[in-house]
C-alpha cells in the first residue's frame, strides 16, 4: 500500500486540461489538409494521382475529401506540393458532404445535436464500440481516451460492454463483409434513440482497402451516421473534440 | 544431396525462382519433414499460381542455427497429402491453401475454413460452398465435447471491450475449460489479393494497416522485400531509424500490455500508469514522424523522416522521464504479491507444445523456446547492437508478463544506444527496377513476434504472389492450448497475455 502511494506521488498528476487548454501535438503532426492558393485552376492531376480517391472535382471545382484522405506523409497527389497539412487536429463533421474541402473554404465543424437528443445524451453518453475490419489503430486511439490523460469519464462519456446499455455505436474499420451482419445486429440491439459515429478513413469510405470486394464503401451506406471523424487513425484529440462538439460542449470555431 | 533440393537465402535476400528446384510432391514432403527433424521450422508455406495458372506450393523454412532460410517448391494438383499429421505447425497453412485455392490437403485432421472468403479460383471450393454467396463467418463444425455436465460458451464476434472481433467457443465442465476453439476471419479485408500485380501506389498504406499496432514492423518487412528485389539495401542511417521505430513500437505495446494485465487482475495503479505511458511512447513515435503509429516513417528505399534539428537530443530527454516512470510502474506490478498470485501457473503452454505448434515471438520465448529474429536473422543495426534475447521457462501468464518486462528494459537501452550513435548519411535512395521472376523474403521481429513477407515477381517484375505471415497466424493456436484445464474466468487474462492481432491474422 505504501509502495503504491509512493509510486503515485512520484508519477504525479497527469490528466490533461483539455478542452480548457489546447493540446501540444508533435510539430510533425499532419492535421487538416488544404489546397494552397497556388493550386492552379484547371489542373486536376491529383484526381488520378491519389490512390485513395481523396481528390475529385465537385461542381467543377477541385476538392479534397477528408473522408478518404489518409494524411500520407509522402502525399503522392500533388507533385508540386500544393496540398499541405496544417497542424489543426479539429476535423469532425456532421455530414458526409461536409468532408469535401474546397480551396480557401473553412471546414464546417460538427454542430451540436438537436435539443431533445442533447438533453438525453449531453451529460451521459454511453457508446458501444464496434470494430468492423479496423486495423486496431483507430481502436487503440479510442481506448486511449479512457486513460487518465484524456479521462473520457469526466465528460460523462463511456464505452460500455453491451449494445443494450449503449446510446450509440462508434464504428471503426471498413466494414468487412464478414462483419456486416454482426454490425447490423449490434445496431439493432441498441435501444432508440441512438447515435452512430464513424471513426477513421476506413469507416468513412473504406480507407486503404477501398475497392476491395471484401469491404463496404462507407458506413453511411449501411447506417445513418451522426458524426464523421476523419484520419488514419484520427488523433485521440480529434475524436474527443468531435464527441464534445456533438454534445455541444465545445465552443464553436 | 539436400542442397540439390532447396535454395538457401539470407534474410532480406532474393533468388530467381528458376533456381529453386521443382520437386515432385513426395520428394518435397520428405525434404520439408527432414528440415523439421533437423530443427528448422516453417516461416511461410503457401500456394502461388504460375504464369500458366497452374499452382505451385512453396515452403520457406527458417533455419535458426544457420541464419538462413531453405526454399522448396513443388507443383500442386487438386489434392495433396497433408503433412499436418507429421508436422502440426503446418495445420493452418494447409487450411489457408485449401481456402484460397480450393485444393484439398487429404488427411488433414482439422480441415476448416480460416477466414471465410470465397476461393480465389472460382468453381474450386474446398468445402463445395455456393460460389455465388459470400461464405458466412463461423459457418463450420465446431469441435464439441459431450457428456454429463458439459456445456458450451460462445463469445463474439463483438466483444465487451474496445477490441477487434473474433469468435471463441469454449467446451466447459463446470468452470473448467476442456477445449477452446477460435474462429476468426471477421476482419478479412482481402489484402493478399489486392497486392497481386503490385507494387501498387496504395500498397504502402495497406502494409501499414495490416495490423495497425505493428505498422513499423510490417512496413519494414515490405520495404526490405522491395529492396531485396531491387538489390539495394536501405542506407545505414535509415536502417537505424527503422530500428528506432521498431523498438518504440515494442515499448508502446509491451508497456500497454503490462497495464492491461494489471487492469485484468484488478491492480489499478499500474493499469493507470501504463495506460498513460503507452501513449507517451506513441507520442515519441509521433515526434519522429507525426503519426503515433509510425505511419509514413518507413518507406521502400529508406525512411521518410530524419532526426535533424536536435530531435535525437529531444527524444533522449523525453525518454528520461518516461523511462523512470515505466520502470517504476513495472517494479510496483512485479513487487505486489496479490498480482503475482493471479499470474503464476495460469494459462501454461509447455515448451514441447510451443515447438510443435511453431509459436513465435514473446509467446514462444516465454515457454523457453529461443526465437527472436533480431538475434537469429539480424539485419542492419541489429547485427552489431543486439545480443540480449530474453527467454523464460514456465510458459504461463507470469512468464509472458516477465518477458515483456525484461524486453522493455532491453529496448530502452537499445533505443538510447541507437539515438546516441546514429550513422551519418542519407535516409533514402530511390529504388530501381524490381528483379523479374524472383522470390524475395524478409523477416522482421515485431513486438509480438516475427513478421514474415515473401514476394514472387512475374516476368514484368510485378507481384505474382505476395504472402504475409503475421506472428498471430502462428500464435492463436497457442492461446487455445493455454486455456485447456484453466477456469473460463481466466480467459481474459490469458488472452491479454498473448494480445494477438485479429486483422493481422485475417489479412
Amino acid at each position: 500500500m505504501l509502495r503504491v502511494i509512493a509510486e503515485r506521488l512520484r508519477q504525479g498528476y497527469q490528466t490533461g486540461q483539455f478542452p480548457l487548454v489546447e493540446p501540444q501535438l508533435s510539430p510533425r503532426f499532419r492535421g487538416l489538409p488544404e489546397l494552397t492558393p497556388e493550386c492552379p485552376p484547371g489542373c486536376a492531376e491529383c484526381v488520378s494521382r491519389c490512390p485513395f480517391g481523396a481528390c475529385d472535382l465537385q461542381e467543377g471545382a477541385l476538392a479534397l475529401d477528408l473522408g478518404r484522405c489518409l494524411f500520407c506523409a509522402d502525399c503522392p497527389a500533388c507533385p508540386q506540393g500544393f496540398i499541405h497539412f496544417t497542424p489543426d487536429y479539429r476535423l469532425a463533421v456532421r455530414n458526409r458532404e461536409l468532408l469535401w474541402r474546397q480551396p480557401a473554404k473553412g471546414l464546417n465543424l460538427a454542430w451540436p445535436l438537436a435539443p431533445e437528443p442533447r438533453r438525453l445524451f449531453g451529460r451521459s453518453l454511453k457508446l458501444r464500440q464496434v470494430s468492423a475490419g479496423g486495423c486496431n489503430a483507430c481502436e487503440a486511439d479510442c481506448n486511449v481516451l479512457g486513460t487518465l490523460v484524456f479521462d473520457l469519464g469526466r465528460f460523462g462519456i463511456q464505452f460500455v460492454a453491451s449494445p443494450r446499455h449503449a446510446d450509440g455505436l462508434l464504428v471503426t474499420g471498413p466494414v468487412s463483409a464478414n462483419m456486416h451482419q454482426a454490425l447490423l445486429a449490434t445496431y439493432e440491439a441498441t435501444p432508440a434513440p441512438k447515435l452512430v459515429i464513424a471513426v477513421g478513413a476506413c469507416a468513412i469510405g473504406g480507407g486503404p482497402f477501398r475497392g476491395s470486394p471484401e469491404v463496404a464503401s462507407g458506413l453511411d451506406s449501411l447506417l445513418p451516421v451522426d458524426l464523421f471523424v476523419p484520419g488514419c487513425p484520427p488523433h485521440p484529440y480529434t475524436i474527443l473534440d468531435g464527441l464534445l462538439r456533438l454534445l455541444g460542449r465545445r465552443k464553436t470555431g | 544431396m539436400r542442397s540439390k533440393q532447396s535454395v538457401r537465402i539470407a534474410n532480406g535476400a532474393q533468388t530467381p525462382v528458376a533456381q529453386i528446384p521443382r520437386l515432385d510432391y513426395d520428394t518435397f514432403a520428405d525434404a520439408v519433414l527432414a528440415e523439421f527433424d533437423s530443427g528448422s521450422r516453417v516461416a511461410a508455406y503457401f500456394a502461388a499460381p504460375e504464369t500458366d495458372g497452374r499452382l505451385e506450393l512453396y515452403a520457406v523454412m527458417a533455419r535458426e542455427r544457420h541464419a538462413n532460410f531453405a526454399l522448396f517448391r513443388t507443383p500442386l494438383g487438386e489434392r495433396f497429402q497433408s503433412l499436418t499429421p507429421n508436422c502440426p505447425q503446418l495445420h493452418l497453412f494447409e487450411r489457408e491453401i485449401a481456402e484460397q485455392f480450393g485444393v484439398i490437403p487429404e488427411g488433414h485432421p482439422w480441415l476448416k475454413p480460416v477466414r471465410f472468403h470465397a476461393s480465389w479460383r472460382t468453381g474450386h471450393d474446398a468445402w463445395g460452398r455456393d460460389p455465388e454467396a459470400h461464405p458466412r463467418p463461423g459457418d463450420m463444425e465446431f469441435y464439441q465435447v459431450e457428456g454429463d455436465g458439459i456445456h458450451e460458451v460462445a463469445v463474439g464476434p463483438v466483444h465487451a471491450g474496445v477490441i477487434e472481433p473474433g469468435h471463441f467457443r469454449f467446451q466447459c465442465h463446470g468452470e473448467q475449460v476442456l477445449h477452446l476453439e477460435i474462429s476468426l476471419g471477421y476482419q478479412h479485408r482481402g489484402l493478399e489479393r489486392l497486392l497481386v500485380g503490385g507494387p501498387h501506389p496504395a500498397g504502402d498504406r495497406q502494409m501499414e494497416t495490416i495490423a495497425g499496432d505493428t505498422t513499423v514492423a510490417h512496413m519494414t518487412a515490405y520495404s526490405k522485400v522491395l529492396e531485396g528485389l531491387a538489390g539495394q539495401p536501405a542506407p545505414p542511417r535509415a536502417q537505424a531509424i527503422r530500428a528506432l521505430g521498431l523498438e518504440l513500437e515494442r515499448l508502446a505495446n509491451h508497456v500497454g500490455d503490462i497495464g492491461a494485465l494489471s487492469g485484468d487482475v484488478g491492480f489499478l495503479p499500474t493499469a493507470a500508469f501504463c495506460g498513460r505511458l503507452r501513449g507517451d511512447y506513441l507520442n515519441l513515435t509521433a515526434l519522429l514522424c507525426g503519426s503515433r503509429f509510425g505511419r509514413g516513417l518507413v518507406r521502400p528505399g529508406g525512411v521518410g523522416f530524419d532526426l535533424d534539428g536536435g530531435l535525437d537530443r529531444q527524444l533522449l530527454a523525453t525518454l528520461d522521464g518516461v523511462q523512470a516512470n515505466t520502470l517504476g510502474a513495472c517494479r510496483l506490478f512485479f513487487a505486489t504479491p496479490s498480482v503475482l498470485g493471479r499470474l503464476e501457473g495460469v494459462g501454461r503452454v509447455s515448451r514441447s507444445t510451443a515447438e510443435d505448434l511453431g509459436l513465435v515471438g514473446l509467446a514462444a520465448r516465454a515457454c523457453g523456446v529461443p526465437r527472436d529474429g533480431r538475434f537469429f536473422f539480424p539485419t542492419g543495426v541489429y547485427k552489431e547492437s543486439f545480443d540480449e534475447m530474453i527467454t523464460d521457462e514456465l510458459g504461463d501468464v507470469f512468464a509472458r508478463a516477465r518477458v515483456r518486462h525484461r524486453e522493455i528494459e532491453v529496448s530502452l537501452s537499445l533505443t538510447r544506444r541507437l539515438l546516441a550513435a546514429l550513422p551519418d548519411g542519407e535516409i533514402a535512395r530511390p529504388l530501381g527496377q524490381l528483379a523479374p521472376d524472383s522470390l524475395a523474403l524478409s523477416l522482421v521481429e515485431g513486438w509480438r513476434g516475427e513478421v514474415a513477407h515473401v514476394a514472387i515477381t512475374g516476368g514484368d517484375g510485378r507481384f505474382r504472389r505476395y504472402k504475409i505471415v503475421d506472428p498471430s497466424f502462428h500464435n492463436w493456436s497457442g492461446l487455445a492450448m493455454a486455456l485447456r484445464g484453466t477456469q473460463i474466468s481466466d480467459f481474459p487474462l490469458c488472452n491479454k497475455s498473448f494480445n494477438l492481432s485479429y486483422c493481422g491474422f485475417d489479412l
